[in-house]
């Protein structure tokens, strides 16, 4: 009989268990919060003109689909650029900036500006609270003879900014993890 | 049967009241099991100090007792003596029943070491208390490898997931005090949550051939038992401290139980450890601390005809995963591999910081038991898991400690068995079980879901039998039906639905879409059938074998299916598969021992033929906007496993003795004729013993580990373009590494205190030459060197 009883009592307890944890109620949609859907980099020329930007945009973040990259018009030589740039997760509406969390954490961020063929110089405008350099803000400087090349912006999530070179923009040994990289094939008139 | 429990109920005629001593007892005494009379059976009467004993038919009888309580003491040869007290009030008869399964006495005698086996025809080794005791400040991972033909899959040094032939996570099932442990054991990643000092022994079951736990165990079952309850009036317990220099870490762990001759008992059993930063030979391993608290606590009523048990354990893990093995991309991983030192090294510290994990694991269990006379014993249990896993990656911003995988499995179990074994020769036992497993992956975490939210239902059913031959010949056969059914609710990206095919595939299943993410609802059901068969045949005295067959399916788990994500320790896109099958698995297995006096030996080998093996492999790269990664994709193949298992000891003298344990295993990726990825190295352990029961029972072992240069490997290198360097380079991810050998030195003496109090000092020296190596199969091989030399001093007070 008691054998009967805790029987009972055994399967009424998974019964009532089962009934309490199992809601049809559909889950949520997770937009992930980190991921960078956009960078532009926006060149403005120090004398004047029509600015020229530079744009890696991924709407699917991680999914299958590759970034669109467009460089909305060619550079010109022997000219100096003010650079900045603008980072943004689009994932979530409305966007949102992901430049206020590096500028936050300023310290454990840096962006490092190559330049293929050597059609570029960068210089960095911005700094963090130690003096290292940070890079939402620069500046380019174009060579002196026409061209094309590559411009490769990346961005390193704590990188040793005290290792040799790093703080001249040298990315060699910078170590960190990629949060952010994109190649933009420009022209130089 | 009208006697049944007529201990308490044999008074029903008196003929007087007075103090009378002409009084007759008689009675019969019977075999429980099949009800057979048993002869030459002793009846001790304690208050006269008289002896008696059963004639052929099991009758005796007494003359001359006076109407009073006597105490009697009935005992048999291979039997459980019982005891009873009996009031004799006139001539007063009795039946009374024996026990005499020798496998079931050892579960009631006092200080039971011999551990039973489970399979009679199985490749199976059990790991006995002390063995435990030594790995008490370890993992479950660590203990089993000393099981010949059981390796580990490890990230780190902390996460230990044990390999039983080649086979790993979902392929093989662990049973905690009759619980299959239900802890998101797919990941790669994700330890058994298991305190090993739970355990008072371990059986090893190669192969699925324990079907009474499952039909999907292709590598095989670990089955962690709880320590043997005396029925006694007893206070027992233990407490073992160790320290360590490498982590500069502790273990404690304390237990306490107490028995009742009646067969009432409680225990208690807790444990903590806690590891700051390990280190490598030459230097630190940032970030691999551990933070490890767990209790259980154990009580009920065990007596030979019935029983119940209550059991509740409780364990937290938090354990750090080193800081350099955090990547970004494809580009930080070229890094990584070629510099020679992990690309993160920090002064030592106990903090555990990201990435890291941090695991709970809640099991409660209760469980009945009943025989029958003349019939066998039934089982019920009910069982509630509650596993809660967060994972903490490298984060920035507002997320900076927000888990980044957040996930609550709770899973119900019911089953019930009833074993027939009235016969000595001729066990037979069924049962069924129905499971109910939920699992929740919390939104908050501001990731999309790498596993999605989903309910799984499971039934199961089976049948073995064991045959008894003659004293040298036993056969067993099995038979298990499981029927398993998912429902999950997953989102998908758009893009990632398209370009999987799904779109054409699976349309029916959208229930959502939300422009860029699709809700779907993918439902499957799957239906296993098991099937095991085995002959064990004594040749003679010293040579023995057995032959084994077992066929056995396991569904796809939730990564296989559903996985669809950036996974950051191995920087790679991790995509599952909708269109999975179910996998089958046929193995055939031999094993020959031989055993005189000085020498035993145990040869097992095994073949073991997978067809649609799931697997996991390079299927190319994608851009994303963090840069290139390559992407691996689940895919299925027809492979097989192949090895042999040795295991030798031989006693030189009454105090040298040697032990070898030697593994080989091969796989073979029939279809796509390559190597499979992830097989174990050969390896080969040689130990040189010494012992001395007149140095305070000092015993000594020198043990060699010699890990051989995995040859037979896949090759999964890849070419990606490096922006920074400007350059195209060839990834190595497959070159496995070479072979290394280490030397471990463990020692211990005991110290008799007191009658029942003993105390055990041990002293082990791992990696006694501080040899710098790199494990295949330690995930974490391509960021940083193995670990370094350990001294562990260990007290352990038995009392």
């Amino acid at each position: 009989m008691k054998t009967l009883k805790n029987t009972l009592f055994l399967v009424l307890a998974t019964v009532v268990f089962s009934a309490c944890s199992s809601d049809d109620d559909n889950p949520l949609p997770v937009n992930e919060e980190e991921v960078i859907t956009t960078l532009t980099a926006t060149l403005t020329p120090v004398g004047g003109g029509a600015s020229i930007t530079l744009q890696s945009l991924d709407l699917d973040g991680d999914g299958p689909n590759v970034p669109v990259i467009t460089v909305s018009s060619p550079l010109a030589v022997n000219t100096t650029y003010n650079g900045s740039l603008e980072l943004l997760n689009e994932t979530e509406s409305p966007a949102e900036s992901i430049n206020e969390e590096i500028e936050e954490e300023d310290d454990e961020h840096q962006f490092f500006f190559q330049a293929s063929n050597a059609i570029a110089t960068f210089t960095y405008v911005d700094y963090d609270e130690n003096g290292n350099p940070v890079g939402l803000e620069f500046t380019a400087t174009t060579a002196a003879t026409a061209g094309s090349g590559n411009i490769t912006i990346t961005l390193r999530h704590e990188p040793s900014k005290d290792a040799t070179g790093v703080s001249d923009g040298d990315i060699t040994n910078a170590g960190g993890e990629t949060d952010f990289q994109a190649i933009f094939p420009v022209t130089l008139q | 049967m009208k006697y049944y429990i007529m201990i308490l109920c044999c008074c029903v005629f008196s003929w007087s009241h007075s103090q009378n001593c002409n009084s007759n007892f008689s009675g019969e005494v019977h075999d429980f099991h099949d009800g057979t009379p048993i002869s030459n059976a002793v009846i001790y009467i304690e208050n006269i100090n008289k002896y008696t004993t059963t004639d052929v038919d099991g009758k005796f009888s007494v003359e001359s007792l006076c109407n009073t309580v006597i105490t009697i003491e009935v005992s048999h040869l291979a039997c459980e003596t019982k005891r009873l007290e009996v009031k004799i009030e006139g001539d007063t008869y009795l039946e009374i029943n024996l026990e005499h399964h020798i496998e079931e006495l050892s579960e009631v005698k006092v200080n039971a070491v011999s551990s039973t086996k489970i399979t009679k025809t199985s490749q199976e080794t059990i790991l006995k208390s002390e063995t435990i005791d030594r790995f008490s400040s370890l993992n479950l991972g660590d203990a089993l490898k000393q099981v010949s033909g059981v390796s580990s899959i490890n990230t780190g040094s902390t996460i230990v997931k044990p390999v039983i032939n080649g086979l790993h996570s979902s392929r093989i099932i662990v049973m905690t005090n009759g619980v299959r442990l239900q802890d998101q054991e797919w990941g790669i990643e994700h330890a058994p949550n298991i305190d090993l000092n739970t355990a008072g022994s371990i059986n090893v079951i190669k192969g699925a051939n324990a079907l009474a736990y499952g039909g999907d165990a292709i590598g095989g079952v670990i089955v962690l038992k709880p320590s043997k309850i005396s029925l006694k009036d007893s206070l027992y317990g233990k407490t073992i401290l160790s320290g360590h220099t490498n982590g500069r870490g502790f273990n404690l762990n304390t237990s306490l139980t107490k028995t009742y001759k009646k067969g009432w008992y409680v225990g208690a059993q807790a444990s903590m450890k806690r590891f700051g930063d390990y280190e490598a030979p030459d230097y630190n391993l940032t970030n691999t601390g551990l933070n490890s608290k767990g209790f259980s606590i154990n009580g009920g009523f065990k007596t030979f005809e019935k029983g119940f048990n209550v059991y509740y354990s409780y364990l937290d893990n938090e354990i750090a995963i080193l800081r350099a093995s955090h990547i970004g991309n494809i580009e930080d991983l070229v890094n990584a591999i070629n510099s020679p030192e992990p690309l993160v090294i920090n002064d030592f510290s106990y903090d555990i910081d990201a990435p890291k994990q941090d695991v709970t694991h809640h099991v409660f269990k209760t469980e009945f038991y009943k025989r029958f006379k003349k019939f066998g014993r039934l089982d019920v249990q009910y069982d509630y898991q509650n596993n809660h896993r967060y994972e903490y990656d490298v984060r920035v911003g507002d997320d900076k400690d927000k888990p980044a995988i957040d996930l609550t499995l709770k899973t119900h179990t019911l089953k019930t068995s009833v074993k027939l074994d009235a016969k000595s020769n001729f066990t037979f036992r069924f049962g069924v079980n129905a499971g109910y497993q939920n699992n929740f992956a919390n939104p908050d975490t501001g990731v999309r879901r790498l596993i999605p939210d989903y309910d799984k239902y499971d039934f199961g059913a089976f049948v073995i039998s064991d045959l008894r031959i003659n004293n040298n010949i036993n056969i067993d056969f099995g038979l298990r039906y499981d029927y398993n059914q998912i429902d999950a609710k997953k989102f998908y990206l758009t893009s990632r639905w398209e370009e999987r095919g799904y779109d054409v595939d699976f349309s029916d299943i959208v229930i959502e879409d939300l422009d860029t993410q699709l809700l779907t609802n993918p439902k499957f059901e799957y239906h296993n059938i098991s099937a095991s068969t085995g002959v064990s045949f004594k040749i003679n005295d010293k040579n023995s074998i057995l032959l084994n067959y077992g066929l056995s399916n396991r569904a796809p788990n939730p990564s296989e299916l559903f996985s669809d994500g950036l996974h950051h320790s191995a920087a790679r896109i991790e995509l599952g598969d909708l269109r999975m099958k179910k996998e089958t698995s046929n193995r055939v297995s031999a094993t020959y021992s031989y055993q005189n006096t000085r020498l035993s030996l145990s040869a097992e080998a095994f073949y073991n033929h997978i067809n649609d093996y799931i697997f996991i492999e390079p299927t190319g790269t994608e851009q994303t906007n963090r840069g290139a990664f390559p992407v691996w994709s689940y895919n299925q193949t027809n492979a097989a496993l192949y090895g042999l298992d040795l295991t030798a000891n031989y006693t030189i003298n009454t105090h040298w003795f040697f032990k070898n344990k030697s593994s080989y295993i091969k796989g073979n990726d029939l279809s796509q004729n390559e190597d499979l990825i992830d097989i174990p190295s050969m390896k080969t352990v040689n130990i040189l013993g010494y012992s001395n029961k007149k140095w305070l029972h000092f015993n000594t072992e020198l043990q060699s580990e010699l890990v051989f240069h995995q040859n037979d490997y896949p090759n999964n290198n890849f070419e990606v373009y490096i922006p920074t360097t400007e350059e195209t380079v060839e990834v190595d991810i497959s070159t496995t590494p070479p072979t290394y050998h280490l030397l471990h030195l463990q020692s211990d003496i005991t110290l008799n205190l007191s009658e029942k109090t003993d105390l055990n000092i041990g002293l082990n020296i791992t990696n006694i030459f501080n040899t710098n190596y790199r494990e295949n199969l330690n995930r974490l091989r391509y960021f940083a060197d193995d670990l370094g030399r350990n001294f562990m001093l260990q007290l352990k007070l038995n009392y």
